[in-house]
């Protein structure tokens, strides 16, 4: 229960430290930033090294929360908040739906890749490959097919589908790395034991290498969590879906001269968005503390 | 819930006007042309946008919301933003939608690049609401300025008027750093630009909205020079409709066009009459039914009042002219990027516009006692920090 509490106070001293930091560089710093090699009278020359502190390009962390309070665009409308949380909850649960079918995927393809030596041979390098591809030039082609799919009209193929599946573009590959080096993990020795038994292939998978994965499945599954994440905002800005947090921040930074502290709420909201994914996939590790054994406790 | 009853009502209303029509005479209702007659008329289109619901696009909004698409017998009309994301002649060409808001440069640089076909059947904006804005004092007032200073552009089409202009001027692109500014306006507060880009209707008034740190109020238009595209050799059509080409030999389609045009000419003479009404159903269109941000009521009532200068102009809405168009080609093969390329290296198609179903369209709207043409006269609007 002490570690708990004392885990508690170090993350919000983090917190605190992040905060005092950016208000005393704020504070200290150039205003109009550090820049070296700059000739004169040539606009844009030389490389900047301090960034600049004034209001538009760092406003106040007071600011910043102020802003959450007021209203979203003027009018009638309600505070940046509740948008902001609303956005979330949808990005979040295109994460869900994202982080799923990347687990799904991963473990199906963990699995075949520890079955036969060929597939791993086979598909690992495609694998590794898949995540060089740039999600801005992949993200606009799906979205394509999808609406492609749905105009034909026997599938339906919403917009959000395809933000789920470049999220699990991202997230399966951890996960398919993950369980491959889980399923291998067993020591000869267990996996002798087993043959002795006469134990079949579905025998051994399910009483000595899945259970002997978990700790390799776990940070995976949290990778995967944080990856989806970040697919899934990178996605919906780049194929524009409306209602989620990164349509929000791309489109409050547009207007980000006039209104400089508006694009930090949907910038905090993703922030909630990623530790509360994390979080969740921790609630899986705890259900799963009995397979923990080898890992070290965090 | 009441929005989804009123428009339920609607659209049972139309559809028993519309079967009372039919059921009275013989023939399909034949006030739409087409003599060839036999198609089953198009009830459902999209249109797609080339950026976010803003009064930029306040006639497509304000004739949803008066349900003048209802009147022209469609139930249901999808208007589709775009951030940037989506680009509207792609997704013509591509069939995702069935019409598209488009600046005839860009297009014109597709048509060549793909090799699709499309036509402009309506120019909503009969002039160029582009600017190089930039602080008093930096020596940047013209275009011929423009030699050996930073200036800012948002790249993806939005361009080709700073090369054209500057052809014009003799200016070679490379003697001019070209710099992609973001959409905000921070580049040129900042000083990262000599001069930025600015839509009339848009960043111009997103500076007017920042508090000057030198006078503790709000900058003034007189702070900056404004270099006008408008005025020079590089002005290019910006906003139009933009139709499938090969589907406008379909009498459905052609037919939807002509009644499309007229609703939206009917939401845009509205928005001449009513701009700070229409610039508030876009604003509640945009917070409410897009999930969208707009900058605050003000910003928008502003950006009505200069979109509908931009409009209109004297003439009818929405024709082709003819000169501003070959300004516009002449203007796209005469500008040369930093990277040396041309927009285009030939003439458009002939079909890359029509005046066609905007001329029926405003006959039959002028039959109906609507004015379709004339000035706009300017409101006053003061903005506020922050547009809110």
């Amino acid at each position: 229960m002490t570690r708990q509490r004392a885990g508690i106070a170090w993350g919000a001293l983090g917190v605190l430290a992040v905060m005092a930091l950016w208000e005393l560089y704020k504070a200290l710093g150039p205003a109009e930033g550090f820049v070296v090699g700059a000739i004169a009278g040539k606009t844009g020359s030389g490389v900047m090294l301090l960034p600049r502190t004034n209001d538009r390009a760092m406003p106040h962390i007071w600011d910043m929360v102020a802003r959450l309070f007021q209203s979203t665009s003027g009018g009638d409308t309600p505070p940046l908040i509740v948008p902001v949380v609303t956005a979330c909850l949808t990005t979040l649960g295109i994460v869900a739906v994202g982080w799923l079918i990347g687990v799904t995927v991963g473990l199906l393809l963990g699995l075949v890749m520890q079955r036969w030596r060929l597939a791993e041979w086979g598909l690992l390098p495609w694998i590794v490959v898949s995540q060089t591809v740039p999600l801005i030039a992949f993200a606009p082609i799906l979205a394509s097919i999808g609406s492609q799919v749905d105009r034909a009209g026997s599938i339906p193929w919403p917009q959000w589908l395809s933000v789920a599946i470049i999220a699990s573009y991202l997230a399966f590959f951890p996960v398919a790395v993950g369980v491959l080096r889980g399923l291998e993990a067993p020591d000869r020795i267990h996996l002798d034991l087993m043959r002795t038994y006469a134990a079949g292939y579905w025998q051994t998978l399910l009483s000595l290498r899945l259970p002997a994965a978990v700790p390799h499945l776990l940070p995976a599954l949290r990778l995967a969590a944080a990856s989806a994440v970040v697919g899934a905002v990178v996605a919906e800005v780049s194929i524009g879906m409306r209602g989620g947090i990164g349509r929000m921040l791309i489109q409050l930074a547009g207007q980000g001269s006039s209104d400089p502290a508006a694009p930090w709420g949907p910038t905090f909201g993703s922030i909630a968005l990623g530790l509360v994914a994390a979080g969740t996939v921790a609630l899986i590790g705890f259900g799963l503390r009995n397979y923990r054994r080898g890992e070290a406790t965090s | 819930m009441r929005h989804s009853t009123r428009r339920l009502l609607t659209v049972a209303s139309v559809v028993a006007i519309s079967s009372l029509a039919l059921s009275a005479c013989s023939a399909p209702a034949e006030d739409t042309g087409s003599a060839s007659g036999d198609f089953e008329p198009i009830t459902d289109i999209s249109l797609q946008l080339q950026w976010l619901p803003q009064a930029q696009f306040a006639g497509y909004y304000v004739a949803l919301d008066k349900g003048y698409f209802e009147d022209e017998g469609f139930d249901n009309v999808d208007i589709i933003p775009s951030g940037g994301d989506i680009v509207p002649q792609d997704a013509l060409v591509a069939g995702d939608v069935d019409f598209a808001v488009a600046w005839v440069p860009k297009v014109l640089g597709t048509l060549e690049a793909t090799g699709a076909e499309l036509t402009d059947i309506a120019q909503v904006f009969q002039k160029s609401g582009t600017l190089q804005v930039s602080f008093k004092g930096d020596g940047v007032a013209d275009v011929a300025d423009f030699e050996g200073k930073r200036i800012g552009s948002w790249g993806f089409g939005n361009e080709w008027e700073i090369f054209a202009a500057m052809a014009a001027d003799g200016l070679d692109a490379s003697s001019v750093s070209i710099t992609t500014q973001d959409f905000s306006m921070n580049a040129l507060l900042d000083g990262d630009v000599d001069a930025a880009q600015a839509m009339t209707y848009n960043e111009w008034a997103q500076i007017l909205e920042v508090v000057n740190p030198a006078t503790g109020k709000l900058y003034q238009p007189g702070d900056f020079d404004v270099v006008s595209y408008e005025d020079t050799e590089g002005a290019m059509l910006q906003d139009a409709i933009w139709a499938d080409t090969a589907r406008l030999d379909d009498p459905a389609y052609a037919d939807a066009a002509v009644r499309f045009l007229k609703a939206v000419t009917k939401g845009w003479i509205f928005a001449r009459d009513n701009p700070e009404e229409a610039a508030s159903i876009t604003y509640d269109a945009a917070v409410n039914a897009e999930a969208a941000f707009p900058v605050g009521p003000v910003h928008q009532t502003w950006q009505m009042n200069e979109v509908n200068k931009l409009i209109w102009a004297g003439g009818d809405f929405g024709l082709v002219d003819q000169a501003a168009w070959d300004k516009t080609v002449a203007g796209a093969l005469a500008a040369v990027n930093q990277d040396g390329i041309n927009l285009i290296s030939g003439e458009p198609a002939d079909s890359a516009y029509s005046n066609e179903y905007i001329k029926k369209a405003l006959e039959e709207l002028a039959a109906e006692g609507m004015t379709v043409g004339g000035e706009y006269t300017p409101i006053d609007v003061v903005l506020t920090e922050g547009g809110q």
